[in-house]
């Protein structure tokens, strides 16, 4: 009756061999395995490091007067715009210019993949209620998992760099846009969706023209969350060796750099909200049909 | 009579997760509640049996929950039936594969919604052409007809306008827009009126039938205001907990309602304006072709009536009263009637609403004679027949039977109050 006053756990032994044999499987995979996965994903690897170098290596004014167009482009806010222009020259002003762009590319890129993967995912979601049940509980765990404990794997198989960076990084951001696809597609005006297929709408008419674009206020939604993700966890993805402004922060945290974490966590700040601002601003200008009396 | 448009047969609709395995009840007769009750299935229809003319406005009512909105998605297969058929000029939709099912929806009905269902990120011209575009039409032919059908419901100048910045009654038009612009030959609305206000909505009603004059499609209407349907509709039929109860002309409605349900429907409908004269007067009975002046007086002794209502090949002529002519019988009694010896007296038109002809007709003691168009004597309205009409409330089928007072009771006790006029 053992089990009454001690746990019934597993055998020291028993688990010590489960742990090894599971490490010794994983290893040799990556072993065999690894240089393939790498291969694979070499071309992501040169978009990346061609995208970086471009930012910065690109006279600094050049970059600013792009990105302030494409705000202005989006937004439509002379304010926007100024603020914009003037926290992004302190930062350079501050020596950050070089990390704040490689960090600027990582984000680029891992929003850009997350919405290529992600709104697919939400469709399919939205489609199926099998996929629904299957999905929800990865992303639920996607969500909660420590970033350290997936970085693992990622890095045991690809070793310390970029992609294994990425990967983490949109591992962590992509639920939102998943989720708020999903949601988005299903919250779609029944009434607007039956007279769709009422006229005689295909099943790409009926997506494409009807449900996607009904469903965008919640995409944009999910698409903003994505990127507020992505840059949180910056600082993480830079133990592993991504460039940018998280490497400061960490050598800040180990050498007791306090003005050098705060000016990197500012540049972090100001990018998060130059994001930010421009994303929903494009989103209520390109929703405002939505709403009556503009 | 030539073959309907549509046809229903044996419609059934059970609502749940295994519908087939329950079907023996519902066949077996048990109501909507106690199915319910029994296996969690919602019986949203029960052998529906329907046909529909091409050209007649057809509307579909009932209260609440009684099915009407799940009976009007099976003309077009919104919703698959549990069993039962829906035939369109001899074709059965549910045999329709996909894309057949598509090309019909495309081509053949169309359909205005209750809240619109319009696509508020089109504009208004792009979504009257929005059944052009499922088509497959080139945009610069849709975005012509869109326009021309916006001016015809009168919303020239809107084009660019998005939904939201629309009234409701202005977006109703496009929904209407919509529905018209695929040149679809059957119109379904389903209470296309309900969520506008009384003003605006007599007005669509307005629009609708004019547009109706000039075009001739078939429209299955679905309302739950009476009054509504009395006005535009051809024909009514009536829907109770997912069951036909009674299709009939308005008239046949008003006057002879099936049983209690539809008589509380009626009940509180303005009947003056809701009949025309034609569905109450009786046959002309007064109606006299005598030769002459003597003759009429002898038609009229021998019924006893005091007057009447001469007639001759060329149609109706006047009004003559016993009296009257007694007086000159005995100079000219051998002469022939003429305009001389007609009274004054109202001629009133068989398609008048009641309520325009209830001040003469109170105010003569003989009936009225009713004279059609082409002149022609169709039929008499007394004082009494009218009084009766608007007083008394219609005694239904069911309780003009020996058990009424029972069968009443009972039904009053369980039916909900139709809604108010
Ligand atoms: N998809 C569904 N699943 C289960 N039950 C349904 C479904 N659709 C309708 N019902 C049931 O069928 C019945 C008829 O509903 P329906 O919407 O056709 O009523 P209606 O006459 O259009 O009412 P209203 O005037 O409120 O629009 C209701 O009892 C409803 O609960
Ligand atoms: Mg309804």
């Amino acid at each position: 009756m053992s089990w009454l006053t001690e746990f019934p756990q597993l055998s020291r032994r028993d688990l010590l061999t489960l742990r090894q044999t599971l490490d010794e499987g994983y290893r040799s995979f990556s072993r065999s395995y690894g240089e393939a996965i790498e291969n694979f994903f070499d071309p992501l690897l040169a978009f990346l490091v061609w995208f970086e170098n471009l930012l910065v290596e690109a006279p600094w004014w050049v970059v600013i007067a792009a990105i302030l167009g494409i705000t202005h482009y989006a937004a439509r806010s002379i304010k926007l715009t100024v603020g914009v222009g003037i926290s992004l020259f302190l930062v350079g002003f501050f020596g950050m210019w070089e990390d704040t762009m490689s960090t600027l590319s990582i984000i680029t890129v891992c929003t850009l993949i997350s919405i290529a993967l992600g709104i697919p995912m939400g469709i399919l979601m939205a489609r199926s209620h099998r996929a629904q049940s299957i999905i929800t509980p990865v992303l639920d765990i996607m969500q909660t998992m420590p970033a350290f404990v997936y970085l693992i794997p990622v890095v045991m198989l690809l070793g310390i760099g970029k992609i294994p960076g990425l990967i983490a990084v949109i591992i962590y951001a992509i639920p939102p846009v998943i989720r708020l696809t999903n949601l988005g597609i299903r919250l779609v005006d029944k009434e607007v969706l039956e007279a769709a297929d009422a006229y005689g709408v295909t099943p790409m008419q009926r997506l494409f023209n009807v449900q996607l674009p009904l469903a965008m206020p919640n995409i944009m939604a999910g698409i903003n969350q994505t990127i507020m993700m992505a840059l949180a966890m910056v600082v993480i993805a830079s133990m592993i060796g991504v460039s940018g402004l998280g490497q400061p922060v960490l050598r800040s945290i180990t050498n007791q750099y306090f003005t050098l974490g705060i000016l990197n966590g500012a540049a972090i700040v100001v990018l998060a909200i130059i994001f930010d601002r421009v994303s929903q601003s494009y989103a209520k200008r390109s929703q405002r049909y939505m709403r009556s009396g503009s | 009579m030539t073959s309907p448009l549509i046809r229903i047969e044996g419609l059934y609709q059970l609502f749940g997760k295994n519908p087939q395995t329950h079907m023996h009840l519902v066949k077996a007769g048990k109501t909507k509640d106690e199915i319910l009750a029994e296996t969690g299935h919602t019986l949203g229809l029960k052998d529906i049996n329907l046909e529909i003319q091409q050209g007649e406005i057809f509307v579909i009512m009932g209260l609440s929950g009684s099915g009407k909105s799940t009976l009007i998605r099976h003309f077009n297969r919104l919703i698959d039936p549990t069993e039962g058929r829906v035939i369109v000029e001899d074709e059965d939709i549910m045999e329709l594969d996909a894309k057949s099912l598509r090309n019909f929806r495309q081509k053949k009905m169309s359909m205005v919604f209750q809240r619109f269902g319009l696509l508020p990120h089109y504009t208004v011209q792009e979504n009257v052409a929005f059944g052009l575009r499922a088509q497959g039409v080139g945009k610069e032919e849709r975005e012509k007809k869109a326009k021309q059908w916006l001016e015809d419901v009168g919303l020239a100048g809107y084009e660019n306008q998005y939904p939201a910045q629309l009234s409701g009654g202005q977006q109703q038009r496009v929904g209407l827009a919509r529905a018209l612009c695929t040149d679809a030959e059957i119109l379904l609305m389903d209470e296309a009126f309900s969520a506008l206000d009384p003003l605006i909505r007599s007005e669509m009603q307005d629009q609708l039938m004019a547009l109706q004059d000039r075009l001739h499609k078939t429209i299955v209407f679905i309302t739950h205001d009476l009054d509504e349907a009395l006005r535009i509709g051809d024909r009514i039929a009536i829907l109770r907990d997912g069951e036909l109860v009674q299709v009939g002309q308005p008239a046949d409605i008003l006057l002879h309602p099936a049983d209690d349900y539809v008589e509380k429907f009626v009940r509180d409908v303005n009947r003056a304006r809701a009949l025309t004269v034609e569905t109450v007067m009786k046959p002309p009975t007064h109606r006299i072709d005598a030769k002459t002046i003597n003759d009429a007086l002898a038609h009229m002794r021998s019924a006893k009536s005091g007057y009447a209502f001469y007639v001759n090949d060329e149609g109706y002529q006047g009004f003559v009263s016993e009296e009257n002519l007694a007086k000159v019988a005995k100079e000219k009694g051998k002469e022939p009637l003429c305009e001389d010896y007609y009274e004054d007296s109202f001629v009133i038109s068989p398609e008048t609403p009641l309520e325009e002809v209830i001040p003469q007709t109170l105010d003569h003691d003989h009936p009225l004679p009713v004279v059609n168009e082409a002149g022609e004597l169709t039929g008499e309205l007394s004082r009494d027949d009218l009084v009766q009409v608007l007083t008394h409330t219609p005694t239904s089928d069911a309780a003009g039977n020996d058990d009424a007072s029972e069968d009443e009771g009972t039904a009053k006790g369980t039916s909900k109050e139709p809604p108010a006029a």
